[in-house]
């Protein structure tokens, strides 16, 4: 039977069939008003609980992650601030080896200058030279009258002229003295600059020191936050990972980019050697080939990165003797000279390459074969690129070490806001579903409301004829029935029937 | 261990499954057939054109060859010259020139057949295209399509262009073209039915201008 038999059931006429069926159907709608009502109302009560319930348990994944990247944070900060630490100390190690270790043959230096300063200082004394000891006697003599004596005033004036000499002898030798001092002092000059010298020197080398002192307190101080865990270290190191993040990404790209320049630099030259008509699935095996030695330079570099403690991707390489890692060094060095040297042959050979298919196509458009001039300067130009871009790939460690390690940061992140919004969502389409369910709820009563209307009529007027009857059982939830007739609450049929 | 183990044998499967996948199947055939029969001789350089765009566009692995038509085609003698580029892009470019070599000095000595076998260059064409094996298979007809055969050649079979696409080039229009241009229309159609018959792809480019779409 079609549903056009169907309709036309009670007559052929559609507009008398209808209404019956519109008719029967109310009427049954009415006397199921109140399981329909209980089933809705589960209905929208097991969505919004399960809803609920994922809801909550998408918070507390949510928790769980927001404690895991805390924790990851906490790690790579402790990592970060150890090594710096660790890298302060290195350099206070050197100064110390550097400096400090000569401080005895300065000490010594010192002592001797000082010594020297001490002699010269002592040798320097002014010492009066003494008066001769016959000067009383002659002082004596001077004092006796000449009384117009020739002889008294011959002895006299002998006497004059030998104090004379005297005194310019004594004068004489007093100025020598003085020259000498002099030059002694003029001697110490230098040794106060080389003690002065030496003294600065000191002075720097220790400033130096109390500056990484400082540093290194300072690095302490954070390390001791990050131990604590605090708020400020937990937020100073997720705005580090982020900003990290960002310019890795950006020099990655780059790195990147170089990488493509580099293929497509050796990927003409390889079809060559391994044939441009041979394919490994769906790429050409010269595609592979040089994506192959651009990957394998890129992963030297890493190793050697590694290796000399720039960065730490391979804890194996890290921990390594001393002298094992400095022959690893040696020997990746040795590879990547021997791979820019290949990639230099290959970046001739493809501009050989190229230059030999123009001249082809030249001589199959009918033009004469043109030699440019200057054609050396691109074929070196390549040469040159080719030798350098190994080397050059070889720095992509170090922002794939920051890109690899603020990630985690940057996605647990980005994690959290997924499940924030996740558990919104769910929440949001709980009660979305509880009110749906109030709302099919009116819409039910609002189709079956003439018959509903009858009822509560004709019960209005039972309880007006008869005031001393008790009253009807129903519901304690009989008020949710009556959501689409009204604020009152509306007896079902099942009461009316009672 | 085990999981590396499975890792490794799937990866090295399926590397071994890709080097082994037929170069040939993804290289491209082209044979090109010469008209040399009457006044349609004086044409030939604008084929000399079309060879060399070819020979600039096929690359290594590809194979080509051009052949005349005249009398008695269905001979390997009316190849003018083949090659299967070599794997090596420097080999190609020298193979290239030889070829190009051997067409300059064609043209330069060919001489107008009194018939036209157009059946025969067609049949030798699909024979070669088909022993290389290629992915893509060319006819290209330098011909104005008018058959004229040699009494006692049999030419009226089906012959099977399953996979080939044939393209007839600078299809001129004849004298007799001019007084009644049905002829001409039933000329083109007759090979377009044979070909597409054989299970064959049909073109006309009489423009080559638009030598570009040649390969397509």
């Amino acid at each position: 039977m079609s549903t056009a038999d169907l309709l036309t059931l009670w007559s052929d006429q559609l507009a008398i069939s209808v209404p019956v069926w519109l008719i029967i159907l109310i009427t049954l709608m009415y006397f199921a008003r109140h399981p329909a009502h209980s089933a809705i109302r589960a209905a929208s009560k097991v969505i919004r609980n399960s809803l609920r319930l994922s809801s909550k348990s998408v918070l507390s994944a949510e928790e769980r992650l927001k404690q895991r990247n805390k924790e990851v944070l906490i790690a790579a900060g402790r990592e970060a601030t150890e090594r710096y630490i660790e890298r302060e100390f290195r350099r206070v190690e050197s100064v110390v080896n550097r400096d400090l270790s000569g401080y005895p043959s300065l000490h010594r230096d010192l002592k001797e200058q000082i010594v020297n300063i001490d002699e010269d200082y002592r040798q320097s004394s002014e010492v009066p030279p003494s008066p001769p000891a016959w000067i009383q006697a002659v002082e004596a003599v001077a004092k006796i009258p000449a009384n117009g004596d020739p002889m008294v005033s011959k002895i006299l004036g002998d006497i004059q002229s030998t104090i004379n000499n005297v005194h310019n002898t004594a004068m004489q030798e007093y100025r020598n003295s003085c020259k000498e001092r002099h030059m002694l002092l003029k001697k110490m000059v230098p040794y106060w600059r080389k003690i002065e010298h030496s003294i600065s020197n000191v002075e720097s080398r220790i400033f130096s020191l109390e500056k990484r002192s400082k540093i290194i307190d300072q690095q302490i101080e954070k390390y001791e936050d990050i131990m604590a865990k605090t708020d400020h270290a937990v937020r100073m190191l997720s705005s580090s990972s982020m900003t990290q993040f960002f310019i890795s990404a950006i020099v990655l790209s780059i790195a990147l980019l170089g990488g493509l320049i580099n293929f497509q630099l050796i990927a003409l030259p390889f079809s060559e050697m391994v044939g441009a008509n041979t394919y490994i699935g769906e790429m050409r095996a010269a595609d592979v080939a040089a994506l192959f030695l651009v990957l394998m330079e890129t992963a030297l570099g890493i190793f050697l990165m590694d290796a000399l403690g720039i960065t730490r991707l391979f804890p194996i390489i890290h921990s390594m003797d001393d002298k094992l890692r400095r022959k690893m060094i040696w020997a990746v060095l040795t590879f990547l000279f021997i791979f820019a040297c290949i990639e230099s042959s290959l970046a001739y050979m493809r501009d050989f390459l190229a230059a030999d298919r123009e001249a082809l196509t030249q001589s199959l458009a009918g033009v004469a074969v043109a030699k440019p001039e200057f054609r050396w300067i691109p074929s070196m130009g390549q040469m040159v690129m080719g030798f350098i871009l190994p080397f050059a790939l070889a720095f992509v460690a170090i922002p794939l070490e920051s890109f690899i390690h603020s990630s985690r940061t940057v996605l647990g992140v980005s994690m959290l806001g997924m499940l924030r919004g996740l558990a919104f969502v769910l929440r949001l389409l709980g009660n979305i579903a509880h009110n749906m369910g109030n709302v099919l709820i009116s819409l039910y009563d609002l189709i079956v409301f003439i018959p509903l209307r009858i009822g509560q009529s004709f019960s209005h007027k039972k309880e007006v004829e008869a005031p001393n009857t008790p009253m009807l059982e129903h519901d304690s939830d009989d008020s949710h029935y009556s959501l689409g007739s009204g604020s009152s609450p509306t007896p079902g049929p099942r009461e009316e029937v009672k | 261990m085990r999981k590396i183990t499975l890792f490794l044998l799937i990866s090295v499967s399926v590397l071994i499954s890709g080097c082994s996948s037929d170069p040939a199947a993804r290289a491209k055939a082209v044979f090109l057939l010469l008209d040399t029969s009457g006044t349609y001789t004086n044409e030939i350089n604008k084929a000399q054109s079309i060879i060399n765009y070819l020979l600039g566009t096929l690359t290594t692995g590809d194979s080509m060859a051009v052949a005349r038509i005249d009398s008695g085609s269905f001979s390997e003698k009316d190849i003018i010259a083949k090659v299967t580029f070599d794997n090596r892009p420097s080999a190609t470019n020298e193979q290239k020139r030889a070829f190009q070599k051997t067409i300059n000095k064609f043209v330069s000595t060919v001489k107008s057949s009194s018939h036209t076998d157009i059946t025969g260059g067609m049949l030798q064409a699909v024979e070669f295209l088909n022993e290389t094996g290629a992915g893509k298979k060319h006819i290209l007809v330098f011909s104005d399509l008018k058959e004229e055969l040699l009494k006692g050649h049999v030419r009226d079979f089906p012959i099977s262009f399953a996979g080939i696409t044939i393209t007839a080039l600078n299809v001129t229009k004849l004298r007799s073209d001019n007084v009644d241009p049905r002829e001409y229309l039933k000329r083109v159609d007759y090979w377009r039915e044979r070909v597409e018959a054989g299970g064959g792809k049909w073109k006309v480019i009489n423009d080559l201008e638009r030598i570009e779409a040649l390969l397509e």
